[in-house]
């Protein structure tokens, strides 16, 4: 990389060298990773962490984090390595102990980018109490810029997170559990992660007030577990959203389930921005939003405790598990029409009939 | 906010009941068409009272031949396709835009117009083709940018053309002498579209066919207000325009957007997925515009009866045939591997059977008629 490119640019950015293992790569890892993660167990930063004994046992976990743009509104990727990771312990019932870190750099990439990916990193590992306990960095060449584009910017920064987590005692979580007659609750308004992404996205940019909804669920899950209620199933309504989930659970336990749709919580900027796009609220993603199903005579208690804590203030039961066959999602919808609810086949594109 | 609902529902319910036949409706438009699907209102529809979905949906009606000569140019060195989301998984002969972009070309998803053009100021160096597809509602927003990369000079931009008119389509469905056609009581008419053209563009429809047309919003209260007007007139043996989204719609449209598109574009006969040619039914650039048209820049033609002879899409969405009655359904045609469009989207007609139809002996029996037509 010339340093022409560079200060045209200006502004200092990831070399192929960071990743060569030699004195570059020793300031990289010293000067831009490891301050915000600093904890006691990443500190002696040898090839792994010693965690100490977990009494109980162990939930692993892991995932990648490929989004583009690397920021968007309300978060960006390192906000959602670590949510992701922590949240997929979180439904498992287990409250996380550790995370890894893999970090995948493009040759090119600003350090300032850099920077403001791992303060997200840090800043959000500490409010869902997790550290990150061990990591490892790689560079990659430049990928191929668009032919005779001016596009310099080099943007990527790919992410693994592991995490380890301790399964609380007594809890069972499984789709096995559910029956006829269980309630699905949801902690909050749905769709906003997918559209705040899309909304910043290149060639569909759109004005809008939209946020991602990115957040650790591990405190709201603890409050809920906490309550002794009858929770029998928990899943973060990621990629593929709230349908997603529904047609998992009915097409593992072969039972209907029927969702009102009066009752589904979107907010009306997060539904005129998927109407503008011409997509479905219930398949866009979602990154702090838990699908809960309990017990009918849980539903109460589950709530109050969902409402009780900042992130399940809008908390509501959207429907029911049912018996009928053959085994559907049903929406109920505001129109008083019914229709079923299916699974997307993939990446959402936004649409124009 | 749907206070109105039960009040049309009964409506709509006592009309049909008047009418004392089967009555069939067709919502034109492929907005219509989702949001009859999203609202679940097929399943409040009085029994014999049947809504099929016309051919208004524009992932639906490009034919293969389009697909086929977009991949062409996508497919090339130096070219950048620019493209709306739906289009992605629409298959030609030798695949779609996606498996096309899994092979490396770049194809990026717009959701205008003037984005695709902004790609190509961004990419000097990259020949940038906007894939024109929709009806008068983005006919407007492509003979903009067109204008635009005309007056500054964005010699990397094109547009490969299928913008197609709805109205000559709507009469081509009335005109066919084909016997498996429906016999359609009345056109539930575009709401955005009819923004554009105007509701009277739909005169030609009420006058040489006497059937009915209402112009509707999208909304399920909207839709069924639509309806029952419909339904009104049927039982009255009347045939009407009625405008019944006069808040948005008016009689002669937009006229601004209608220059602009005479502006740059002229028209000409058109051939529709499974319909065939129809007569004045499309838009190409205008001959002082005819440089930003990828056809001659790429040198590329689109062959008009390319269809897959098989596939009966054409057929499904005119409500002629089920699905199950597509010598490809559930064979060479799956939601994994679709053959037509009605396979594509989620919501199409055929992935919806693919997926539930066949296990739903009579879907009616649980309140459930979204899997049908």
């Amino acid at each position: 990389m010339s340093g022409r490119v560079e200060s045209r640019n200006g502004g200092r950015r990831v070399l192929l060298a960071h990743g060569g293992g030699g004195e570059l790569m020793h300031r990289l890892i010293r000067d831009h990773l490891v301050p915000p993660l600093d904890n006691e167990l990443l500190a002696p930063l040898s090839d792994g962490a010693v965690l100490p004994d977990p009494k109980g046992r162990l939930v692993i976990t892991t995932d990648s984090y490929v989004v583009t743009p690397l920021e968007f509104p309300g978060g960006d990727i390192g906000r959602l390595a670590v949510v992701g990771t922590v949240n997929d312990l979180a439904v498992m019932g287990a409250a996380p102990v550790a995370l890894s870190l893999g970090l995948i750099l493009e040759e090119g990439l600003p350090l300032t980018v850099l920077d403001r990916v791992m303060a997200s990193i840090g800043a959000t590992a500490e409010e869902a109490g997790v550290p990150v306990v061990t990591g490892d960095t790689k560079v990659i060449e430049r990928r191929r810029v668009e032919e005779g584009g001016n596009r310099l910017a080099a943007d990527g920064l790919f992410i693994n997170t592991a995490g380890l987590g301790r399964l609380r005692p007594g809890v069972r979580l499984g789709t096995d559990r559910v029956k006829p007659g269980d309630a699905i609750l949801v902690n909050g308004p749905l769709a906003e992660h997918g559209l705040a992404v899309l909304s910043v996205r290149d060639g569909l940019e759109f004005e809008s007030a939209l946020r991602s909804d990115a957040a650790p669920l591990n405190s709201l899950i603890d409050r809920v577990l906490d309550t002794g209620a009858d929770v029998k199933f928990l899943r973060d309504a990621t990629r593929g959203g709230l349908a997603n989930v529904l047609v998992d659970i009915s097409e593992s336990r072969e039972v209907s389930i029927e969702v009102d749709e009066r009752q589904v919580p979107v907010a009306p900027a997060t539904r005129h921005a998927a109407d503008l796009l011409g997509l479905d609220p219930l398949t866009v993603a979602n990154e702090g939003k838990v699908v809960c199903v309990v017990c009918s005579e849980s539903v109460s208690v589950a709530l109050a405790a969902f409402r009780d804590h900042p992130l399940g203030r809008q908390a509501v039961c959207i429907g029911c598990v049912t018996g009928a066959q053959p085994p559907l999602v049903e929406l109920r919808t505001r129109a008083g029409g019914r229709r079923i609810v299916q699974r997307p086949y993939g990446e959402e594109l936004p649409r124009i009939c | 906010m749907n206070s109105g609902i039960p009040a049309l529902r009964a409506e709509l319910d006592e009309r049909c009941e008047r009418i004392g036949r089967r009555v069939t409706f067709m919502e034109v438009c492929g907005t219509h068409t989702m949001s009859v699907f999203r609202s679940g209102i097929r399943a409040m529809l009085p029994k014999n009272l049947r809504l099929v979905s016309g051919p208004g949906c524009p992932v639906c009606v490009t034919p293969r031949g389009y697909i086929d000569a977009a991949c062409d140019i996508a497919g090339r060195d130096g070219v950048m396709a620019a493209t709306f989301g739906d289009m992605m998984r629409v298959p030609g002969r030798s695949g779609s835009l996606e498996t096309l972009r899994s092979a490396g070309a770049r194809i990026r998803v717009v959701s205008s117009a003037r984005a695709a053009l902004q790609l190509a100021r961004e990419h000097p160096g990259c020949d940038v083709v906007f894939l024109a597809v929709g009806f008068e509602t983005t006919a407007p927003g492509t003979a903009a940018s067109v204008l635009e990369a005309d007056r500054d000079g964005v010699d990397n931009f094109s547009v490969l053309m299928s913008q197609k008119l709805i109205v000559p389509a709507m009469l081509a469905l009335l005109e066919t002498a084909d016997p498996q056609a429906p016999e359609l009581d009345g056109f539930l008419c575009p709401g955005h579209v009819s923004v554009i053209i105007g509701a009277d563009a739909y005169k030609p429809i009420v006058q040489r066919h006497a059937k009915p047309c209402v112009v509707a919003g999208f909304e399920p209260e909207q839709i069924l207000r639509g309806l029952a007007h419909l339904a009104g007139q049927v039982a009255a043996g009347a045939a009407a325009l009625e405008n019944v989204y006069s808040g948005v719609v008016s009689l002669q449209g937009n006229r601004v957007a209608q220059k602009l598109v005479d502006q740059v574009f002229v028209v000409v006969d058109a051939a529709w997925r499974q319909l065939g040619v129809i007569p004045l039914s499309g838009q190409l650039l205008a001959p002082p515009y005819r440089r930003f048209d990828a056809t001659r820049r790429f040198a590329v033609a689109i062959s008009e009866d390319d269809d897959d002879p098989e596939c009966r899409c054409g057929y499904v969405i005119q409500g002629k045939v089920e699905p199950r009655e597509c010598p490809r359904f559930g064979a060479e045609c799956t939601p994994d591997s679709p053959v037509g469009p009605c396979m594509v989207s989620s919501e199409g007609t055929c992935a919806a059977w693919y997926k539930y139809g066949r296990n739903l002996p009579d879907p009616s029996a649980r309140g459930t008629q979204e899997v049908g037509l």
